[in-house]
């Protein structure tokens, strides 16, 4: 599909600030006097569970064009890591995007550490390939921890396609279930906890596997953590159901120019960032993902090592 | 001003001798090795310029500097007009007087080289950029009246920065799409600080945004738009966004952790800054043992770069000889000095890894020079039962790059030859009208001078082609 143009044509602007020409993307602040968003800066901030925030965020053109399954390159500022970020939902009319991110390591502590007004250096996207929404029988979307952000716009999609969405979600305990309400408006939700606390008691697999067993599954998508999505497509792999999986390895440029991001896929070797990042998870080589995964955790500790010492601002502990 | 001097006084010169940083020391820091000739020396050297009256050197370079011409200004003292006469044909000197390969371009062809060694024009070049770059005000600018005409170029690297400088000489509004936050394309991921200081980059952008290009950053063309919708917006577009995807040996292993490709790993330190780490926040591997694989100049930017990130031994794994490998000659002189070791006749069969997945060594098996393929360099032969391992923990594969199929993916219309570069006729035209490409999409993995070369052609193309269609 080719998306037009914005009304407003290209931006005009210098390199370290950009900012859409023509268009003033205005709101009313609280003294009910218009002023212009800058490019990039954060117009809502919403936390969703103990270490999950959502960032609702100007960046018109990828807000116009971004499709299911696509994510942007997140760059803090001069200095910072750049992140990939699956665009969990968009607003074209207002021209904002909404980022959910999960805070682990010191990237991500910092971005969700910015507060309204603020603004991100550098958003690129939308990135990588979009969903496959596959219209056959009704389609089952399992969520796990912040990858339940992701299966949002394929859900989103499915339902435009007129697919049935049934969604499975589930975090530790009630405070960590996100987007329940959202994918309440596009299908039925089964929420489960690890400890019962809300919905139905154990993994998201478990309900999963009932469901499954039930019939009139034709495709499955699954995104959450490495191990939830090789379970389920262990689920999935002896009933022949078709599953989806969203892969987020580290990345650089997101661009395919890096090729950090490699991934097994039926036993060739892939980018996730232009190749993906979904693939057909019967075939993906999950040990290989996970071990990929863990290449930087000692840098990470030592990033937030160095943040407990006073070289950033970010809240600990 | 001085006498001239005779033939025989100018052949009575030694060739001048760059000042570096001391090999232990540099291969330390990332500051940049070369530090530049004084004015004397230089000055010393431009009068070893036979002025030729049918000089050769020029026939040489991609780009066709008036070498004789702004030489002989050099040597009379007068650096502005010298300056304003190698700006005219070259928007990026002290770029190119850094990481071009005079000695298979220009210098080779200097007749002065008949008898001793050639002029060392690219330390003159380099002279003469830097001296324009600090002294921007003494410049004159000149831009053609506005031609009420719009071009997108598409990609911020060497062939870019040309095509834009000269389409906004000639009075056209241009606008770069950069994917990447920082424009500069390979001179700002690729090359290293140590022998491309950024702020040479930096400077050489600011002067086109001063000649009106303007440069968008964050644009993935291909993804936030697409050739067609450049093509709806602009009077004309020039692709110029290399060859950027990177080509893997294609053994077992490569997929273990501590296995970079060359991109990625100067990516990491260069644009990333993570030789600063902690107070850059990207990461890189530190290797003890680091292998790189390639004979390039990015194998030999990557071999060296491993060296300053703290490697106890930095080893360069080719499959030819020394003769034959593509680099610069001073980058690999440069790393000999810096005590990168060399295993040349040598390719890699398999990357070892341990129980945790990562590199332990890399399994190389030794090569022989058959006869000449179709590139006229020996084709290295295998020898069979001759395989050894070299003990590492950071592999580098710089063995290329080809096209990013980003861009042409979601462009069809594009003609694309079997390696899936961009299909252009001798003006640089694609098969689309008023879509030109250039450098690296078109070449494959090329040089930073061809890229220039094809970015100043083919602005004088689409200035052509923009009159003839006005």
């Amino acid at each position: 599909m080719r998306h037009n143009l914005s009304p407003h044509g290209f931006p005009a602007n210098s390199q370290s600030q950009p900012v859409d020409s023509g268009v003033v993307y205005a709101q009313y602040d609280d003294r009910m006097s218009v002023r212009p968003l800058r490019m990039h800066s954060i117009v809502a901030k919403v936390q969703l569970s103990p270490n999950v925030t959502r960032l609702d965020v100007v960046a018109p053109r990828i807000a116009q064009i971004r499709q299911p399954g696509q994510f942007v390159i997140v760059h803090r500022a001069e200095g910072a890591e750049r992140i990939p970020l699956t665009i969990a939902d968009a607003d074209p009319e207002a021209g904002t995007i909404a980022l959910v991110i999960q805070a682990v390591g010191k990237s991500t502590r910092e971005l969700v550490a910015l507060e309204p007004g603020a603004a991100i250096a550098d958003i690129a996207g939308p990135l990588g390939h979009p969903t496959e929404l596959i219209a056959a029988g009704r389609a089952l979307c399992v969520g796990g921890g912040v990858g339940t952000a992701v299966v949002h716009p394929i859900a989103q999609g499915l339902k435009r396609r007129g697919v049935g969405v049934l969604s499975i979600i589930g975090g530790r305990s009630k405070e960590w279930v996100i987007f329940e309400a959202e994918l309440g408006r596009l299908g039925e939700v089964m929420v489960c906890t690890d400890d019962g606390s809300y919905g139905r008691r154990g993994f998201v697999t478990d309900a999963a596997k009932d469901v499954l067993a039930g019939g009139g599954i034709g495709v499955v998508y699954a995104v959450g953590p490495v191990p939830m999505m090789r379970a389920v497509v262990n689920l999935t792999r002896p009933l022949g159901v078709r599953t989806i999986v969203s892969l987020n390895p580290v990345m650089v440029d997101g661009t395919g120019m890096c090729g950090g991001c490699r991934v097994a896929v039926g036993g060739q070797t892939l980018f996730a960032c232009v190749d993906g990042p979904e693939f057909d998870g019967h075939q993906v080589d999950f040990d290989l993902l996970m071990d990929r995964l863990s290449t930087y955790r000692d840098f990470e500790q030592r990033a937030l090592a160095a943040c407990a010492d006073g070289a950033c601002k970010i809240g600990l502990g | 001003m001085p006498p001239k001097l005779s033939t025989k006084q100018r052949l009575q010169i030694n060739r001048q001798k760059m000042t570096e940083q001391d090999p232990l020391v540099r291969s330390a820091n990332f500051n940049e090795v070369n530090l530049g000739l004084p004015e004397k020396v230089a000055l010393l050297e431009a009068e070893r310029c036979l002025l030729c009256k049918d000089p050769k050197c020029i026939t040489g370079c991609p780009v066709s500097v008036n070498i004789p011409r702004f030489i002989a200004l050099l040597s009379e003292g007068k650096l502005p007009e010298a300056a304003q006469c190698m700006l005219e044909d070259n928007a990026l000197p002290a770029i190119t007087g850094r990481v071009c390969p005079q000695e298979t371009q220009c210098e080779i062809e200097c007749i002065r080289g008949n008898k001793g060694l050639p002029v060392a024009i690219g330390y003159l070049e380099r002279y003469v950029g830097d001296w324009a770059r600090g002294h921007s005000d003494q410049q004159t600018l000149h831009i053609a009246p506005p031609s009420g005409r719009k071009v997108a170029v598409v990609g911020s690297g060497p062939g870019g920065l040309t095509a834009a400088g000269e389409l906004a000489k000639s009075g056209h509004a241009v606008t770069i799409f950069e994917a990447l936050h920082k424009p500069g394309g390979v001179l700002v991921y690729g090359i290293p600080e140590f022998r491309l200081p950024k702020k040479i980059v930096e400077a050489e952008v600011a002067r086109l945004q001063r000649a009106g290009v303007k440069i968008v950053c964050n644009t993935v063309i291909g993804r936030t738009y697409t050739v067609q919708e450049l093509r709806e917006q602009f009077d004309a577009v020039f692709i110029a966004n290399g060859a950027g995807l990177p080509v893997f040996m294609n053994v077992p292993g490569e997929n273990l952790k501590g296995v970079y490709s060359a991109n990625e790993y100067l990516t990491r330190v260069n644009l990333m800054a993570a030789y600063q780490f902690p107070r850059a926040d990207t990461p890189v591997l530190q290797g003890q043992r680091v292998a790189t694989i390639g004979g390039g100049n990015v194998a030999m930017d990557s071999a060296r770069t491993a060296k300053r990130l703290g490697a106890a031994s930095s080893m360069v794994i080719y499959r030819r000889t020394r003769k034959e490998m593509p680099a610069r000659a001073e980058e690999i002189h440069h790393a000999e000095e810096e005590n990168i070791q060399f295993e040349f006749l040598t390719a890699p069969v398999e990357v070892l890894g341990n129980d945790k997945k990562w590199v332990t060594g890399l399994k190389c098996i030794r090569m022989k020079l058959g006869e000449p393929d179709a590139s006229g360099r020996a084709r290295p032969v295998v020898i069979p039962g001759s395989e050894f391992v070299v003990p590492c923990d950071v592999v580098v594969v710089a063995i290329g790059t080809r096209a990013n199929p980003l861009l042409t993916a979601t462009c069809p219309e594009l003609k694309l030859n079997q390696r899936g570069n961009v299909v252009v006729d001798d003006r640089g035209m694609t098969s689309l009208p008023g879509v030109f490409a250039g450098g690296d999409i078109v070449r494959g993995a090329a040089t930073v001078i061809l890229a220039m070369g094809d970015g100043k052609r083919t602005a004088k193309a689409i200035d052509e082609y923009l009159r003839g269609a006005g």
